[in-house]
């Protein structure tokens, strides 16, 4: 499948606008892409290995938080998984 | 550098004064370039997102990482990526909050901010997240050029004194 990485977060796969992995499910989508570049870790997860709370991932256009199973979530070859930072604020 | 044209730039000062008193906010499609060893956020196209903050939009905006995904999608199938962001500040300066700073994520991209006073737009200055991660994050006032402007008189004032200083470089 194939995971999109916004420009902030290339720096961390050699500038690769979207990187493909082989994985059953969205779990081991991630951690095919930081095992394959390990500096990508700390910016999706805090130290205690949660997602960061700014960070949201997305399996095509569903928010993996509320898919059922979450992370556990199968993936096909055809899926895309977007990794998008929030934005917001305010005066 | 935040390069945009006359158009994108009057039209991202016209939605802060459609959703006034409420902030609008949108996305900023284009290309990262580098010019002379400086970076230059250069904008093709702006689409306007929905604030998703209705229950304090005089004051904060969001937009649902849905419609960012779905934007970047559009923008990547016309080669653009997500440079930049824009939004208004309704009755408030045209300077980066503490809150944009702490909602601020996106690295490298420019973030445009519009003051709106009485339903007029005013200043609008653009800052560009710098830095390399969360930790060491910042906000560099960036310099806006406007292009294409049909008229020769045509100033995109007012404009912040840092940010006028940069553009006569």
């Amino acid at each position: 499948m194939k995971i999109e990485i916004p420009y902030p977060l290339r720096p961390y796969t050699g500038n690769q606008s979207a990187v493909n992995v082989e994985a059953g499910t969205v779990a081991e989508a991630v951690s095919g892409l930081t095992s394959r570049y390990p500096d990508f870790q700390k910016h999706l997860y805090t130290p205690d290995g949660k997602l960061r709370s700014f960070v949201n991932l997305y399996l095509n256009d569903e928010d993996v938080r509320y898919l059922p199973e979450r992370e556990g979530t199968a993936v096909g070859e055809q899926d895309t998984l977007s990794i998008i930072p929030s934005i917001a604020g305010g005066d | 550098m935040l390069r945009l044209s006359v158009q994108i730039y009057d039209m991202l000062r016209q939605h802060g004064e459609e959703t006034y008193p409420h902030e609008c906010c949108g996305v900023l499609l284009g290309h990262f370039l580098e010019e002379h060893g400086r970076a230059v956020n250069a904008v093709e196209d702006a689409v306007r997102a929905g604030n998703t903050r209705a229950d304090s939009a005089h004051n904060r905006y969001q937009i649902a990482p849905q419609e960012l995904v779905k934007i970047q999608r559009m923008g990547r199938e016309r080669g653009l990526e997500i440079v930049g962001f824009y939004h208004s500040h309704p009755d408030h300066p045209a300077q980066w909050s503490p809150t944009d700073f702490a909602e601020a994520h996106w690295i490298g991209c420019s973030y445009v901010i519009t003051a709106v006073e009485q339903g007029a737009a005013r200043q609008t200055n653009s800052f560009r997240l710098a830095g390399t991660r969360e930790e060491d994050k910042a906000f560099e006032d960036q310099a806006i050029e406007v292009t294409g402007q049909l008229d020769p008189g045509y100033e995109p004032e007012p404009m912040g004194d840092e940010a006028a200083r940069a553009a006569r470089k």
